[in-house]
């Protein structure tokens, strides 16, 4: 019903183009985090003296988000199950919900990061912090990219239209999941 | 399943919707190669400006005025800066894949034009905030477009607080577009071929423009990390990069310089892609070794991630990982150099017209040849240990870099003119251009050679600090030098008043005067929206040229196959 | 030549991801217990293991990767793979603590407590 051209609507490797497209955007983002996340992980090795800093961080407030985003996966895989089954009111039901999991995380993130600076460790608190705030930060922001373009999808979705983007904005979910799974260690564990 | 892609010709949509708004690929293409060209100018400017200085030292600069310490460090820096990623990955990549992937593979569009618009956008966008880094108090960045902490980092030492971090914003804004961008051609080389186009009947040019964005997409994310942390440096105050909080500067060059390395065949590669289209078109031959070239090209782009420190060999990087990277870039000229072999062994034989697009691409060849020799004392960590930092390295990549974004991008704009705007440029005009700038470019470049040899620094404003270096013959090799940059920007007028002249009074050209093979020579010049009245299905690849048995010495690939000699000259509508 | 226009084979979906979750909460919860026995090797185990394990499991069964084209996987690991080429290169210039000819002038604070 949008006027796409003929050209998107093939699919010669025999994936859907806009699965396609995602994979490349989540192959760019893994060398963006892994970048970012290598950096850091040298840093780390180099600064013993930051394990003092890391215990700072509440590991119950990383843990307790970590199963907000696992929650938020699950609702995004299964708004994908109803997709497939041509069901977009229910998929759009969940993906409301994957938002509400992407809002919570953001939510306790806000306090988690208020009482952190209240106590004291900002961005220029020592190296330890400029990385923990910018990796969170650079994480954190594309959880609110991936909330703003989820809403958009199930706003179509729940029309019964675009279904298959459904699957494809998951995928960006889980991606962003995955990568909350590796800071977590990094940042709240490694002490 | 073809289909009747062109639409109806759109009523009158308005200026902005059919130039500014476009989603139309041919459209974008052209935004992104008339940006890339208005800022080829003002990188040539800097050139101009700071040449000048070099030859003259002290004195007012015509269209200038003086030129302080700070100013010039300004200048050479956004001419490096802007040249790369504002005219070659514009130019090369963005333009040319824009306009020639849909046309090539048989498509109506790419697979999402409204992305591929707010690329466009996002581009745009980053141009406007570097060039109006240059009106900020203090001016533009004065880093280098390597932009080493702790120098681009803290104002107190780069004395361009504004113009630093405005530099930094532009260069990522950029890279966003890019990676936008990338996405959209390599979904859509991979899915949307026409119908019978198997993956080695794309033509050598798509497959060098999808290889260089997927190098593209997998280098710069560490630099994209690494530029949030130097402008939170700049701006916030971090130490990432400060040795007293306990960062490193050296590991913002690596982050750079994994990305740095790699992007230069990111603008390699298309560049190498349009000179083969033209060889081989301009030959009559088929491209010898076509698989070749695509898995070197793959493999070049894969060892291409392994010699980035060959950058830093002074830097103080551990010395066993210079052996290594040592190693590793003498290896990366193996495959390139085969990749010329492989283009001389196209022409060897051939039915050769020196049309002006075939002159700019066997320059391309000489040229770059030149280049990529010299860069192997650069290469080998003990003989760069004198040149580092010398106008060697400068030449070196100059005779690297002009050929890809100068040579590189007048080989296809002289080649695809007819195709973007129906008329053909005027060819004693074009050999004028070709002639005034080859010459004027060995005229600039050879005495730096020379004088990068006898240990000339590089960005050094004057040698009021070098004695040694301030003599009278190597001042005149300077002053050659200059001169030959304003013979070089002397003759560019030509080409313009040529593009200009031809787009509005040039003779109107066929759907394929070059009789090509290729899928875009199928559609008229120019192309309607939506490229083709019927989308077209391959029956070969894009290299049968000169086939025995035929009467006509090209096959274009939408025929389909018969055994009679001679179906259709050009393409038919 | 057949074009297939939504050319994906149609997901048989036994998966049961509820389950799937919990064993992910699980894992979750074992790695946030391993750092409480004090080990460190148990820890680093606990942490990094189970986030290698966690993100595998998250991969397949919830992006699908299992049942995607080979190639795509290819993709993302060669992605993978330029991150160690990356971190192979850059980490033995940033984790040296000295060298010729320079001098560290940061002063690390040494480590409160015992072990790291």
């Amino acid at each position: 019903m949008t006027s796409r051209p003929i050209a998107t609507t093939r699919s010669v490797m025999e994936v859907p183009t806009g699965r396609l497209a995602m994979w490349w955007v989540l192959a760019s983002e893994i060398v963006i985090f892994g970048g970012l996340l290598g950096s850091y992980v040298m840093m780390r090795l180099r600064h013993g003296a930051w394990a003092d800093q890391a215990a700072n961080t509440n590991t119950w407030t990383g843990a307790f988000n970590t199963l907000v985003l696992l929650t938020s996966s699950l609702s995004a895989v299964l708004a994908h199950q109803a997709a497939e089954r041509a069901d977009g009111p229910k998929a759009a039901r969940l993906l409301r919900f994957t938002i509400l999991g992407g809002g919570v995380f953001l939510m306790v993130k806000a306090f988690e990061w208020t009482r952190e600076i209240q106590e004291g460790f900002t961005i220029t608190s020592g190296l330890f912090w400029s990385f923990y705030y910018t990796a969170a930060g650079l994480h954190a922001a594309h959880v609110i990219a991936g909330m703003v373009i989820m809403f958009i999808v199930s706003l179509t979705a729940a029309r019964n239209e675009e279904l298959h983007r459904v699957e494809n904005v998951g995928l960006y979910w889980h991606f962003v999941d995955v990568v909350w799974i590796f800071l977590f260690p990094l940042l709240y564990i490694a002490k | 399943m073809s289909g009747h892609a062109a639409q109806p010709a759109h009523h009158d949509e308005g200026f902005v919707k059919t130039y500014l708004w476009s989603t139309d690929h041919k459209v974008i293409a052209m935004q992104y190669l008339f940006t890339g060209m208005l800022m080829a100018l003002i990188g040539g400017f800097t050139a101009y400006v700071f040449r000048m200085q070099l030859a003259f030292p002290g004195q007012s600069v015509p269209l200038f005025g003086r030129v302080s310490a700070g100013q010039y460090n300004s200048l050479v820096t956004m001419h490096g800066t802007i040249m790369i990623f504002w005219v070659a990955m514009p130019v090369l990549l963005a333009a040319f894949g824009n306009f020639l992937i849909p046309l090539m593979l048989g498509c109506d569009d790419m697979v999402f034009p409204k992305v591929n618009r707010l690329s466009y956008q996002i581009f745009l966008l980053s141009a406007v905030v570097l060039v109006a880094s240059f009106a900020v108090p203090g001016g533009a960045f004065g880093g280098a477009w390597t932009a080493y902490p702790p120098l681009s980092a803290k104002a107190a030492y780069n004395l361009t607080r504004y113009g630093s971090t405005l530099w930094v914003v532009a260069v990522a804004l950029e890279f966003v577009a890019f990676l936008l961008g990338g996405v959209n051609f390599v979904t859509t080389a991979m899915n949307a071929r026409a119908p019978g186009m198997r993956m080695f009947d794309v033509p050598i040019v798509i497959w060098m423009i999808v290889i260089a964005s997927i190098l593209f997409m997998a280098s710069v994310g560490p630099l994209i990390a690494g530029a949030v942390m130097l402008v939170f440096d700049q701006v916030l105050g971090t130490g990432f990069y400060d040795p007293g909080t306990g960062g490193d500067p050296i590991l913002w060059q690596h982050l750079f310089w994994f990305f740095g390395h790699p992007e230069v065949y990111v603008v390699l590669l298309p560049a190498m892609g349009i000179v083969a289209e033209v060889i081989a078109v301009f030959s009559r031959k088929k491209l010898f070794g076509y698989r070749t070239i695509v898995h070197t090209a793959v493999a070049t782009g894969v060892i291409s991630f392994f010699v980035w420190a060959h950058h830093q060999f002074v830097a103080g990087i551990d010395p066993r990982m210079a052996s290594l990277f040592t190693v590793t870039t003498l290896i990366i000229s193996v495959p390139i150099a085969e990749m010329v072999f492989v283009y001389i062994a196209t022409l060897y034989g051939g039915s050769i017209t020196l049309a002006t697009p075939m002159l700019w691409a066997l320059s391309f060849v000489a040229e770059f040849l030149i280049g990529g020799v010299t860069g192997i004392f650069l290469g080998a960590a003990g003989s760069d240990i004198y040149l580092h930092d010398t106008y060697f390295v400068l030449a070196h990549f100059h005779y690297t870099f002009f050929p890809i974004a100068i040579i590189g991008a007048f080989t296809g704009i002289t080649f695809w003119f007819p195709k973007m705007f129906g008329r053909m440029m005027d060819e004693r005009l074009g050999k004028i251009h070709f002639w005034g700038t080859i010459i004027a470019f060995n005229v600039i470049f050879i005495p730096l050679f020379i004088t990068g040899a006898a240990g000339e620094h590089r960005r050094i404003f004057d040698h009021s600090g070098f004695p040694d270096l301030a003599t009278p013959g190597l001042q005149h090799l300077r002053t050659t030098a200059t001169m030959g940059l304003v013979c070089l920007l002397a003759f560019q007028p030509v080409f313009f008043f040529n593009f200009v002249r031809s787009m509005v009074r040039g003779p109107i050209a066929g759907a394929n005067p070059w009789r090509a093979n290729t899928l875009e020579w199928l559609a008229p010049s120019p192309p309607p929206h939506g490229n083709f009245a019927e989308l077209p299905e391959v029956y070969r690849g894009p290299y049968e040229y000169s086939t025995e048995d035929r009467e006509e010495d090209f096959w274009p690939q939408h025929l389909p196959d018969d055994l009679s000699p001679a179906t259709s000259v050009g393409g038919h509508q | 030549m057949a074009q297939r226009a939504h050319a994906d084979a149609p997901h048989h979906d036994e998966t049961n991801y509820v389950a799937i979750w919990g064993a992910l909460c699980a894992l979750l919860g074992l790695s946030v217990l391993g750092p409480m026995a004090g080990i460190r090797l148990l820890t680093l185990i606990t942490a990094f293991g189970i986030a290698i394990v966690k993100a595998y499991m998250v991969c397949r069964y919830f992006m699908h990767l299992g049942i995607e084209k080979k190639w795509v996987a290819y993709i993302l690991g060669f992605m993978l793979a330029i991150m160690l080429v990356f971190f192979g290169g850059v980490a033995p210039d940033v984790l040296r603590h000295e060298g010729l000819r320079w001098q560290k002038t940061y002063v690390e604070p040494t480590p409160a407590g015992g072990e790291r």
